[in-house]
């Protein structure tokens, strides 16, 4: 049931929202609305203001200039707890719950039923039980949060949000570190919310997700209003220019474009073999061959073992079966440091917790790799350093272009480029990306699709891994297939190869090899 | 007003601030205070005193900023430094000769040798074994003690060792030895870290020790040199301990240095939380604190009251400090400066922020005047 019916009166009224930091006009004169029952999508870049819009409407940041209504009553957030009594609820990118609580008291934190001064624990399972029952979730509610996968704690956290009752849902990014059923399953809840009139307000990166839930979208760029659009009306192409702001010819052609290059054709011995290379509980022992010069697409579900495969192949995790050789030499990858020595690049796909070291600078997040590996007595002549970090700057269009700004404060993209910039500063002979363009906007993946794609044709090999079966598709020479912590395809990429077979291989339809 | 705004911001603004104030109020007391005068070839005065006195504390903070760095703590350094001090002592006043250069050395080496043994097995603790510093570090601050009563069996240690007593209360060049030598391995950890790669690959490691390792840094190895370091200074500041009062008391010597090299990191603009850290700033905490020490002396109090004045001055230079603190005060200035509040911060005494100081008659003149302008802006 969409209700768009422009008659309606809406739930929440944004006006001519601006928000100005020092220096920076994150917002600029910014309308809003959102109607009860549907589900509308914010959408825009990094940077566009997308973020900044919902602090506002939460509470986090005063706007400098504007008004916001809820029911119609103009309300002055000074906290996030008035916008939650308002009836604003959020759930936010990373899981915001305490892992080493169990699911009933992260559900009802600061909520807990009482009886004669103590929590009424028994009563605090029940009602969690309820909660949880409402988004179609069975779980232990004395269970630790942690024993849960990150999809389940994701629906803990629409639990808890649900709590008080919101009008309207807040999700900012649910769906980034979920596979496809554990999207679709979230669908069915927002869907489920949408029915008891709860507003949604979705923001997401992915547009398929975005197209198969939303009945509205609001696209912002540069902290402006571009514009506000029935999800119906607006095909996607369209969507992704005003997003961009860039021609739409560019964009299909990038879209469709395969980018894997033609292998020369005698690529040489494997520069990296893995046998029967496992680990126990984590995954089953795994056949892997890396050609130079090729790019393999390692496809499957979240939890089906791929970051675990690329975790032992770099000696982050040790195996306790199989054997690896790289360049043809039988080798025991004990530790990252060895596996760097080696010329083995990993670039994690927590990029924040295993990635970058946020308040250092660009320059010493680029130099941090190379400066390692040659030890702390022997520091990087300060100007081979300045070369490098420019060089990489520039290469790969990190903005801002200060190699003195903290990593912290660059958008997901360029957080991303300079992880990548730190691997490819030491010159590997193999990079292991997982999920190298994962909550990152559309012209920065493009762009690091696009180098995936010189580095393999300049004879680097590269281990792909991505949830999205495009760019997987559009990257791999080979493409490995894991399911329930196996290896169970590879199939060699080509104009035959679909979206449908590979989907059929991970859904596990038919045996391949 | 636009430098001024960025100076009161600036880390490391406010402890000299509070350093400053320290020492007017000492001029104020006593006139002479700052006066440097040369007797014998050798320097003396009241800015020698507090050289000379913050010699152990520099030493142990900067084991402490390093450590800290790393999102770790040492607790232990107290207890270290005793323990050095007591096997130095034990060394000198069993030896037929004491007086000689040789058993000196000797006693230096051992007692020094200990220590970085010890630190070595906090950093192990830590490190490899995964233990939180902060319980890790408390294993041996506890037993500490206990070891280095055993070296002194229980008994003051004394010794009579001329060379030995040049450590802590000897001249070199006219100026104590105790600050050339606290002098020389402060600058060799600033070369250290700083001309090398190894403050930066620190820093990496306690911001984020889990992508420091994935990227090659030997984080094992820089916790292990980071605990083993803070374990040698606390060694050296103990030598000086012991050869300052040319005894070994295992219960009393460095007693909660600890405390006083942790609030002189802090202060000195390390987060606790790792990461970032700067051994300038917390040269100049560990100033703020031995001044501190002083001017309570020479203002006639009673040292058992010192702490309550640390207590204060730290809450006085953590306020200005602190964001949220600032941000009010400029709020309730109205159009006023970020930098209302008179750079020049209240003696601890008279301070508004706690307002519970006893009035010890300290207070420049001026004073009043500045908090009571200070006072209004919180309030108005």
């Amino acid at each position: 049931m969409r209700t768009t019916s422009p008659g309606a009166a809406p739930l929440v009224r944004m006006s001519g929202i601006s928000m100005h930091f020092p220096g920076v006009k994150a917002l600029d004169d910014v309308d809003f609305q959102l109607f009860p029952g549907e589900v509308h999508a914010l959408l825009g870049e990094n940077g566009a203001g997308k973020s900044t819009l919902i602090k506002v409407l939460t509470g986090v940041y005063q706007p400098t200039a504007g008004t916001v209504s809820v029911d119609g009553v103009e309300q002055k957030f000074a906290t996030p707890a008035q916008a939650q009594d308002a009836g604003i609820a959020t759930v936010y990118q990373e899981v915001n719950l305490c892992p080493n609580l169990s699911v009933a008291e992260n559900v009802l934190l600061g909520r807990e039923p009482r009886r004669a001064g103590g929590i009424d624990w028994r009563a605090m399972r029940r009602a969690t039980r309820e909660h949880l029952a409402q988004l179609n979730l069975d779980l232990d509610p004395a269970s630790l949060l942690s024993s849960h996968s990150i999809a389940v704690q994701q629906l803990v956290a629409i639990a808890r949000a649900m709590v008080i009752d919101a009008k309207v849902l807040i999700l900012d990014e649910p769906t980034s570190s979920l596979d496809a059923g554990e999207v679709e399953r979230l669908f069915t809840v927002i869907r489920g919310l949408q029915e008891k009139q709860v507003a949604i307000l979705f923001v997401s990166h992915f547009l398929e997700q975005v197209y198969a839930i939303s009945d509205r979208l609001t696209v912002l760029r540069n902290g402006r209003l571009v514009g506000e659009f029935l999800a119906a009306d607006l095909p996607r192409v369209q969507l992704v220019s005003k997003m961009m702001g860039t021609s739409i010819q560019v964009l299909e052609e990038l879209e469709s474009q395969p980018m894997r290059m033609a292998r020369s054709g005698d690529e040489g011995a494997a520069v990296l073999t893995a046998t029967g290379l496992g680990r126990r509980r984590s995954v089953n022992p795994v056949d892997l061959e890396l050609l130079p010069g090729e790019v393999v697409g390692m496809a499957g579900l979240l939890g089906s073992g791929r970051t675990e495969v690329a975790r032992l192949l770099y000696g982050a995790d040790h195996s306790d079966s199989g054997t690896l050789a790289v360049k043809g030499r039988s080798q025991r990858v004990r530790s990252p440091r060895q596996a760097l020595r080696l010329g083995i690049a990993f670039s994690s796909e927590s990029r924040r917790t295993e990635g970058l070291v946020p308040d250092l600078t660009l320059r010493e997040n680029i130099v941090l790799g190379l400066q390692a590996r040659r030890g702390w007595l022997r520091r990087l002549p300060r100007r081979r350093v300045d070369e490098i970090v420019a060089r990489y700057i520039k290469e790969l269009d990190i903005r801002p272009a200060d190699p003195e700004a903290l990593v912290r404060n660059l958008s997901g993209g360029n957080q991303q480029k300079v992880l990548l910039a730190r691997w490819l500063a030491m010159e590997p002979d193999i990079l292991i990306l997982d999920e190298p363009t994962r909550g990152i906007d559309v012209g920065a993946k493009a762009e690091i699709q696009r180098l995936v794609s010189q580095l393999a044709s300049k004879g680097m090999s590269v281990l792909f891994i991505s949830a999205e079966l495009e760019e997987v598709l559009r990257l791999s020479h080979r493409i490995v297939v894991m399911r329930d912590r196996a290896k169970v395809a590879e199939i060699e990429n080509g104009d035959d190869v679909g979206m449908d077979t590979v989907v059929e291989l991970i859904a596990g339809g038919a045996k391949a090899s | 007003m636009n430098v001024l705004s960025r100076l009161a911001r600036h880390r490391f603004t406010w402890p000299l601030v509070a350093l400053a104030a320290l020492l007017l109020a000492d001029v104020l007391h006593t006139p002479t205070f700052l006066n440097v005068r040369l007797q014998d070839g050798h320097l003396f005065g009241g800015p020698v005193d507090i050289l000379r006195n913050a010699a152990p504390l520099l030493l142990v903070s900067l084991g402490m900023t390093l450590v800290i760095a790393t999102r770790g703590i040492d607790l232990s350094v107290g207890a270290v430094l005793a323990i050095s001090g007591a096997v130095a002592c034990d060394v000198i006043a069993s030896s037929s000769k004491p007086g000689s250069a040789g058993t000196v050395l000797w006693a230096i080496f051992l007692g020094c040798a200990i220590c970085v043994v010890l630190g070595f097995g906090n950093g192990f603790l830590v490190a490899v074994v995964r233990i939180q510093p902060i319980i890790a570090t408390l294993i041996l601050m506890t037993a500490g003690r206990g070891i280095a009563m055993l070296i002194t069996e229980g008994q003051i240690t004394t010794v009579n060792s001329p060379p030995f007593a040049t450590i802590g209360g000897g001249f070199w060049l006219g100026l104590p030895a105790a600050v050339i030598i606290a002098g020389l391995i402060f600058a060799a950890v600033a070369v250290g870290t700083r001309r090398t790669a190894l403050g930066v690959l620190v820093e990496s490691v306690g911001i984020n020790p889990e992508a420091s390792r994935l990227a090659g840094v030997r984080s094992t190895s820089i916790l292990l040199a980071v605990y083993a370091a803070s374990g040698l200074f606390a060694g050296v500041a103990g030598i000086m301990v012991a050869s300052n009062v040319a005894a070994a008391d295992a219960n009393n010597a460095g007693l909660f240095i600890e405390l006083d090299a942790i609030l002189a990191v802090v202060l000195g603009g390390t987060l606790l939380t790792g990461g970032r850290f700067s051994l300038v700033g917390t040269l100049i905490g560990v100033l703020v604190i031995q001044t501190l020490t002083i001017s309570v002396t020479i203002q006639g109090i009673s040292g058992s009251v010192t702490p309550l004045f640390k207590a204060l001055v730290v809450i006085a230079v953590f306020l200005l400090q602190s964001p949220v603190v600032r941000s009010k005060l400029r709020r309730r200035g109205g159009t006023a400066p970020p930098v209302a509040v008179p750079p020049a911060l209240p003696t601890p005494s008279s301070d508004p922020v706690t307002g519970t100081a006893p009035e010890t008659g300290t207070g420049p003149g001026t004073g009043t005047e500045t908090d009571g302008a200070r006072a209004g802006k919180v309030s108005s």
